[in-house]
Formats: structure tokens, C-alpha cells, sequence
């Protein structure tokens, strides 16, 4: 029997909706079957927790007296370079933001020590952060230069607004050269030596409703440890790829736009990150309600590791040239246990997505539905599934002779 | 008794061109095994062995060391893990060469076990929330 989300927003008021994780409803479908656990289960959670580089916050400083306007100015937040285009008093920081004078990758492979994550993270946890602006002066906006410590606590607003964030399936990254890379998705030895991905698997937030049939624009989630939203769907959005009878996509597909309130999230969930060689970033904790509202909702959230299916990439060549080659498929339930055989070699496999963490989110957001405080939202509008035609473009360069 | 046991030698500038680790073979019948061997900006010297031999071989050996002025730190409080910091994604499993790291299969929680490690020092800048110091 078909459910409501008004119905089961319902029974959590009343405490007696059955609210499980992603992991638990795999055991509850393959006993009860997926007729009877539809029936008594009302909402599956997710979670995933990872480095999402397309992640950043802005805020609203308040006025200086006498004012000055950072708009077309330049900012520093603990020497981090803020994005200041906007009116006189908001900012924006992108997580893989970093210090003018930090070296990069002049000594390769660069340390990446500090940067937006960073100052996000340290933002969250409720410490000063230095901030030192510049800007032209106008006849109402006077002040050219200020230097001051910021706290959250006194932002008019922050909020986490991350544009691209809960990758639906990943590249799982290999090195086929004869060195050492530094990568975003990590140390890759040489020769195939280690193989590293980056996904949840069967707790992560859009492998549990692959089709996009709950998860829309306005869907309350789980966001950085507080409460936020999906506002859109996040950049390079692409359902249109190759997926498995069970609808699961082998190839990176969906994404998720989302953003919150960052007064009320904790830096437990926003951790500064760094990947050696490549630059900062954030890790971001994302968990995901999905409401039981048919059976087809309980076969795609008891999907699980050894159904989803990834492509090995090599990041020494194909990747950054752009090549649509892939070295292999390999199922999660592989990748973790610690081994994979790929072009007939045992390769061991490293994760960069905290499997333990998304746990920890899945059980967390599980906890608030069952103590009533979480409801559930229906979305404003649904996500671009595959009949909308959505292609993830390349960019087509142009030259430019004049 | 039979001991092995993984330690870290600091050399101050004054003996760093003499023949020290050599005479631990010589006089007094141990073996070892360098783990890593550097000279820091201070011309000191930096060794991290595994040294091996019957217990009263080794007490003796650990004295003359310290009377000739070596400092002697054991290496498991070396390199360490800020457990604040982690976040158990797993990225310095692979990346360390003795197997240091370990997934438990249960709770997906990274075990580091610092008696295989060897202060190498990979894991320090191939952790990506830092979570990995090291004490010399």
C-alpha cells in the first residue's frame, strides 16, 4: 500500500514512525521481502562524508562605521582569499581557496596545509578568524582599508552553500605510469600499485533513490551537522549514463546543490582538508531522508555494495587528457574489501570517503526522525532524471585570433 | 632473552663523523636494521633502527650509547595519531609501506598499529585532514 509523506510525517509527530538506515533495510528486504518491509518501514537514511571541493560559505559581516564596501574590493580571511563582488558586506569563500603566498606546487608535490576548508572549519568551531580588506572608497562607502577579527557569532548570516556536493557513484582512480601522482583522489603509487575511491556505496544519499523518485529541489537533509537543504542540482549533473538493471549508475551521475544555516552545524562535519599535490578542500557530512512511499522505494534502498559498480580510471593519462577510457568495473563490495584484481594484479584499495562517518550520519539523522525533530519535506520540484536529455558537456575552446 | 626492539637515535653534531652503530655489531653482538637515517638543520643526526640481540647485549649496548652521548627515544611514541583529527576515511592505508593501517572489516574504522610503523613519514603529508604527527 502506497504511503504519503504527509502520512508519515504524521506517524513521527505521533513517535511511532519505523525509521531504519540504509545498511539496516538490506537485512529487513532480504527477510521480511520488499512487499513487507514497504509496509513497515516509513523513511531510510543515508549518509556520505568526504572531501566535496565545490563547497563554500558566505556571509554577511555588518557594517563598519565609517563604511566601507568590499564589493569589487579584495579579502582575506586568515589570509585566504574570499570572493568580495557582491554588495558592501558579503563574502564568499570556496573551499579550495588558498593564501596568495602559499608556494603550490612550486616544490611539487605542494602541502596545501591551509585554505577555504580550513577557515570554514575553523569558522564553524567558533574561532576568530582574521579578516583584511581593501577596497577604493566611495563618497558613502569612504573606508579604503580594514583589519579586524570576525566570529560567527556576530555574522548577520553564514551559510554553507555548496554548488556541487553527494556525488551519485565515483571514479575509482589507478596510476598506469611509471611514477608516483598526486591526485585529488589521492597518492596514487605507480604500476597500478593502489587503487582509491570515493563513495559511500549502498549508504550513499543518491545511490539509495537512484532515480531521483523522492530527492528534488527543497528536500530537507543532513547537512555539515545541522539542518539544510537541496537547492538544486548540483553542477555537472548527469543522469544520462550507463546504469545497472537494478537503475544504479556505474558512472559519476547525479549531484546535489545544498545549503544550510551555518551557525548550526559543527565542525565535526566540516572538517579542512588537504590533498597532497593537488590543493584544499572541505569534508562534508551529507545524510539524505528517503520516505518509503512504495515497494520500488525499498528495492532501490536495499541496494548494496555488491550491486553498484564503478569505473577504474587511470589518472597518469586518460583522466587528464580527457579519454573516455576506463582500465575496469569493480563492485563496491570488492573495492572494500581491500583487494581488487585488475588487468590481472591484486591491487590493494584505500577509501576517501569515511565509510564509519556516514554511518555515524545515517544513525544520527535516524535518531532526530525518531525523536520528532526532523520531518519530512516533499520536494518543490523533482531532480532532472534521464528523459530530460541532460548531457555533461566538455568545453568547446575556441580559439581566439584577434 | 631475545629482543628486538625499534628505537629512535638522535646524534648531536659532536659525534655525528664517528663510528657509534658499528661498534653495537663488534662489542657487543647485536644486529640492526636502519629504518631511516637523516641529518637535521642543526647537524645533528637522526637514526631509526631495529635493534636485535639477547637482553644483556642489549642493556649493555643501550648504556655505552647513552655514556657516549646518544640520545635514545623509543620509536612507537614517534609518529602518532590526533584521534580528534581523523576522520577513519581510510587514505593512508595504502600509502603506508609496513601495513601500519588497517581497516577493521566490522566497524570500517582505520586501526593504526604503531608497532609496525616505521617513521617513515608518508602518511604525515598523505593524510588529508592531518591527522598524522610526528614527534622527533
Amino acid at each position: 500500500m502506497a504511503k504519503t509523506i504527509g502520512e508519515i510525517n504524521e506517524k513521527i509527530k505521533a513517535g511511532k514512525a519505523v525509521v531504519v538506515t540504509a545498511e539496516e533495510i538490506i537485512g529487513i528486504a532480504r527477510q521480511d521481502g520488499m512487499k513487507a518491509a514497504a509496509e513497515k518501514v516509513d523513511v531510510v537514511t543515508t549518509g556520505t562524508f568526504a572531501p566535496m571541493c565545490s563547497s563554500g560559505a558566505y556571509f554577511n559581516i555588518g557594517h563598519a562605521k565609517p563604511r566601507i564596501k568590499l564589493g569589487g574590493g579584495r579579502v582575506y580571511l586568515n589570509d585566504v582569499l574570499a570572493y568580495a563582488a557582491f554588495a558592501a558586506a558579503d563574502l564568499f569563500i570556496g573551499a579550495n581557496a588558498l593564501p596568495d603566498d602559499d608556494p603550490r606546487n612550486r616544490v611539487h608535490p605542494g602541502e596545501f596545509n591551509y585554505g577555504g576548508g580550513h577557515v570554514i572549519e575553523e569558522l564553524v568551531a567558533g574561532k576568530d578568524i582574521r579578516l583584511s580588506a581593501m577596497a577604493y572608497g566611495t563618497d558613502c562607502y569612504p573606508r579604503k582599508r580594514l583589519e579586524t577579527w570576525i566570529n560567527i557569532k556576530d555574522l548577520n548570516e553564514a551559510v554553507l552553500f555548496n554548488i556541487r556536493n553527494a556525488y551519485q557513484n565515483y571514479n575509482i582512480a589507478a596510476n598506469l605510469s611509471g611514477k608516483t601522482i598526486y591526485t585529488y583522489m589521492g597518492v596514487l603509487k605507480a604500476n597500478l600499485g593502489n587503487i582509491n575511491y570515493c563513495s559511500a556505496g549502498q549508504l550513499s544519499p543518491l545511490l539509495n533513490d537512484p532515480c531521483y523518485k523522492t530527492i528534488g529541489i527543497g528536500t530537507r537533509i543532513f547537512l555539515g551537522g545541522g539542518v539544510g537543504y537541496v537547492a538544486w542540482q548540483g553542477t555537472q549533473h548527469n543522469p544520462d549514463v550507463p546504469r545497472t538493471e537494478g537503475s544504479v549508475p556505474t558512472r559519476g551521475a547525479g549531484t546535489l546543490a545544498v545549503i544550510g544555516d551555518l551557525k548550526q552545524m559543527t565542525a565535526r562535519w566540516l572538517v579542512g582538508t588537504s590533498m597532497l599535490g593537488y590543493g584544499c578542500t572541505l569534508s562534508v557530512g551529507i545524510g539524505v531522508p528517503i520516505p518509503i512511499l512504495s515497494e520500488e522505494m525499498v528495492r532501490y534502498t536495499a541496494v548494496t555494495d555488491e550491486e553498484i559498480f564503478g569505473a577504474v580510471v587511470d589518472y597518469s593519462e586518460a583522466y587528464p587528457n580527457l579519454k573516455p577510457d576506463i582500465i575496469a568495473e569493480v563492485s563496491y563490495a570488492q573495492l572494500k574489501s581491500g583487494l581488487v584484481t585488475v588487468q590481472g594484479k591484486e591491487v590493494p584499495t584505500a577509501s576517501l570517503s569515511s565509510y564509519s562517518r556516514a554511518v555515524e550520519i545515517a544513525n544520527d539523522l535516524k535518531q532526530w526522525i525518531l525523536n520528532g525533530q526532523f520531518l519530512l519535506t516533499s520536494p518543490v520540484s523533482p531532480l532532472p532524471g534521464v528523459e530530460s536529455g541532460i548531457t555533461f558537456k566538455p568545453l568547446k575552446e575556441r580559439p581566439i585570433n584577434d | 632473552m631475545a629482543v628486538a626492539k625499534r628505537i629512535v637515535l638522535r646524534f648531536p653534531q659532536r659525534l655525528v663523523d664517528r663510528p657509534i652503530v658499528s661498534r653495537l655489531v663488534r662489542d657487543y653482538n647485536l644486529d640492526f636494521n636502519i629504518l631511516k637515517a637523516s641529518v637535521t638543520q642543526d647537524d645533528e643526526g637522526l637514526m631509526v633502527l631495529e635493534l636485535s640481540g639477547q637482553q644483556n647485549d642489549y642493556d649493555r649496548g643501550i648504556g655505552y650509547l647513552t655514556t657516549s652521548g646518544v640520545q635514545i627515544q623509543s620509536l612507537s611514541q614517534d609518529v602518532l595519531r590526533n584521534e580528534e583529527r581523523c576522520t577513519h576515511c581510510g587514505a593512508c592505508v595504502t600509502v603506508c609501506p609496513p601495513h601500519a593501517f588497517e581497516v577493521d572489516p566490522v566497524t570500517r574504522k582505520v586501526l593504526f598499529n604503531d608497532e609496525k610503523c616505521v617513521a617513515c613519514g608518508l602518511c604525515i603529508k598523505a593524510c588529508p585532514p592531518r591527522a598524522m604527527e610526528v614527534h622527533f
